[in-house]
């Protein structure tokens, strides 16, 4: 069985073969993968026995649902109005600065996407960002360097 | 009127004192009728912010009669300015699925779920290890309601509770028309009760301490204690659990940094209230109840607030029906053609009476909303609008 046969399957075994399996099982997939390819979404469809505009059309509508190529690492800050206010913007600038990529763009090398995203719920904690699923509040230029030093030499 | 005492109070932040799960024991010992009135009693309100009355809620919910109903917990949690659920997840869970399972055994539902928005999924480990305690406590004391997660996948309009019922069948989160509203009509066709985190956590209060005494805190109008998710240009930025019905101005006293120019209570959804309003705004009433309320001193350009929020509505407006869909788009557009002088200061009337009518023209409540914010942003602050 291919890996996204395994990964279908296994939500199904949780949630049955219904719609309800649909958000679980793309999620399962961008966590493996990082986006969702127009094939993978097709043979989903097949799975749940759905149509594949229906599986794309819930796909598209959701932030997290990825479906453009990304990189391993997704960093989403915060563009809301309080983060904004404490700085946001030098946070921005020193990350685009350090990777060479504007808003929406992956690394040539496909480690880092970035992204703006609305209010995170660390409003008390601004400026934040997310890097996947890991929080990072309070950044300053000098504190996202050090994130993402972190990241480039210690992750993969 | 008297200027009332600001005053904490410490009743869903506070540490277990006596084990929310003992309330749970105590609770389903009586009759369900009983507990039902009590939360009536307790003047109780959703904390998700319409405000619905949470005792009648559960009243209509249990005279559906059905073979299954649902409890969802909505943490969904994505107006900017809002943090509160969080805190209290992380914090206090026990309190949340105590009243979770309160709500489950009085309506004779026994599945509950917790929706959590997808930003939070860092707490997902430490809430599914409280999630296991309690569905072992449930077993073991012989009732029959278990709790899982189901993880959001990132849109704002899914804390609409339709939209969260659309979004766990799989589908777009675009809200439902109402009626029927969930109670009637829910995840999976069936009765359901959409409530918030806070509301949850402070059923359970309710049922600890007794509606009478319960209702000793707040104004006549709004009972018990809310936490407010306060930041912006404030130096005490973070969760505070406050009594209801207190002026801008002692709040403003209590958190602002001195040079407060104007408060958004509500969230972005809410009202910008500017200083000479301060003294005869009361905080939760007639405003939206979720606590969100965000500070802004005299260095922070009103125009660069309300186009950030209307970028905002932008993004996360569903696109499902015109006056919000395009509504939203144009509200952006003039104002940014005002600044620029393209257009005359007297289009701004125009925007407003354009937001009037995405309120009543709109579908759910972020269309219906964002005259609010944009109304009273836009009459209280218009020179900054214009130049
Ligand atoms: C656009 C929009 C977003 C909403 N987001 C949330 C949310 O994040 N959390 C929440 O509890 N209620 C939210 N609500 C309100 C819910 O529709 C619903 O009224 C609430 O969850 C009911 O719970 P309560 O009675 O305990 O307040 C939102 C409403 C709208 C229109
Ligand atoms: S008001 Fe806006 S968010 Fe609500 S249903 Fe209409 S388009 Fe969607
Ligand atoms: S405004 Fe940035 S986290 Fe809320």
């Amino acid at each position: 069985m291919s890996e996204l046969k395994t990964v279908i399957s296994d939500q199904i075994k949780k949630h049955g073969k219904g719609r309800d399996a649909l958000m679980p099982i793309l999620q399962s997939i961008v966590e493996k993968n990082n986006y969702l390819t127009n094939e993978n979404m097709v043979e989903i469809a097949k799975e749940l026995d759905i149509s594949a505009a229906d599986v794309y059309g819930t796909a598209s509508f959701y932030s997290f649902l990825e479906t453009e190529e990304r990189g391993r690492y997704v960093i989403r800050i915060c563009k809301s109005i309080t983060c904004d206010m404490k700085g946001k913007g030098k946070v921005l600038r020193t990350i685009q600065d350090m990777l060479k990529i504007k808003i929406g763009e992956t690394t040539q090398n496909k480690k880092f996407s970035l992204l703006e995203t609305n209010c995170i719920g660390l409003c008390d904690q601004g400026p934040a960002m997310l890097i996947n699923d890991d929080f990072y509040n309070h950044l300053t230029p000098e504190k996202v360097r050090e994130v993402l030093v972190d990241y480039i030499r210690n992750k993969n | 009127m008297t200027k009332k005492q600001l005053k904490r109070v410490d009743i869903i932040l506070s540490p277990y004192s006596v084990s929310p799960y003992q309330v749970l024991i105590n609770t389903v010992k009586r009759s369900k009728d009983e507990v039902i009135k009590e939360m009536i009693n307790s003047g109780l309100r959703g904390r998700g912010g319409a405000g619905f009355p949470t005792g009648l809620k559960w009243k209509l919910a249990s005279e559906q009669i059905s073979d299954e109903k649902y409890i969802i917990c909505n943490a969904d949690e994505g107006e900017p300015g809002t943090f509160k659920d969080r805190k209290i997840l992380s914090e206090v869970p026990r309190k949340v699925f105590s009243g979770m399972a309160i709500a489950g055994w009085a309506t004779n539902s026994t599945k509950g779920v917790v929706y959590l928005r997808r930003e939070y999924k860092y707490m997902v480990a430490d809430l599914e290890k409280e999630i296991e305690v309690f569905n072992n406590k449930a077993k073991e004391i012989g009732l029959d309601f278990s709790i899982n997660i189901f993880l959001g996948a990132g849109a704002y309009v899914c804390g609409e509770e339709t939209a969260l019922i659309e979004s766990m069948e799989g589908k777009r989160g675009e809200p439902r028309n109402k009626p029927p509203y969930p109670i009637q009509n829910g995840f999976k066709g069936k009765p359901t009760i959409v409530g918030n985190v806070e509301t949850f956590a402070s059923a359970s209060m309710v049922c600890r301490y007794g509606a009478d005494e319960y209702v000793k805190f707040g104004t006549n109008d709004q009972h018990g204690s809310k936490l407010f998710s306060i930041s912006g240009d404030s130096p005490k930025e973070g969760v505070h659990e406050l009594e209801l019905g207190m002026s801008i101005e002692d709040f403003v006293h209590e958190f602002g940094d001195g040079d407060t120019k104007a408060v958004q209570v509500g969230g972005v959804a809410g009202f910008c209230v500017p200083r000479k309003h301060f003294k005869t705004t009361i905080i939760g009433e007639g405003q939206t109840t979720g606590g969100a309320t965000m500070i802004f001193n005299s260095t922070r350009s009103m125009y660069h607030v309300l186009h950030n929020y209307l970028d905002f509505f932008v993004e996360e407006s569903c696109g499902q029906c015109t006056p919000c869909r395009v509504g939203t788009q144009q509200l952006l557009k003039g104002i940014e053609a005002v600044k620029l002088g393209e257009k005359e200061p007297e289009y701004l009337e125009q925007l407003i009476k354009l937001s009037q009518t995405m309120k009543v023209a709109s579908k759910c409540g972020l269309g219906q909303s964002v005259a609010n914010s944009f109304a009273s942003i836009v009459t209280n602050f218009k020179e900054e609008m214009i130049y």
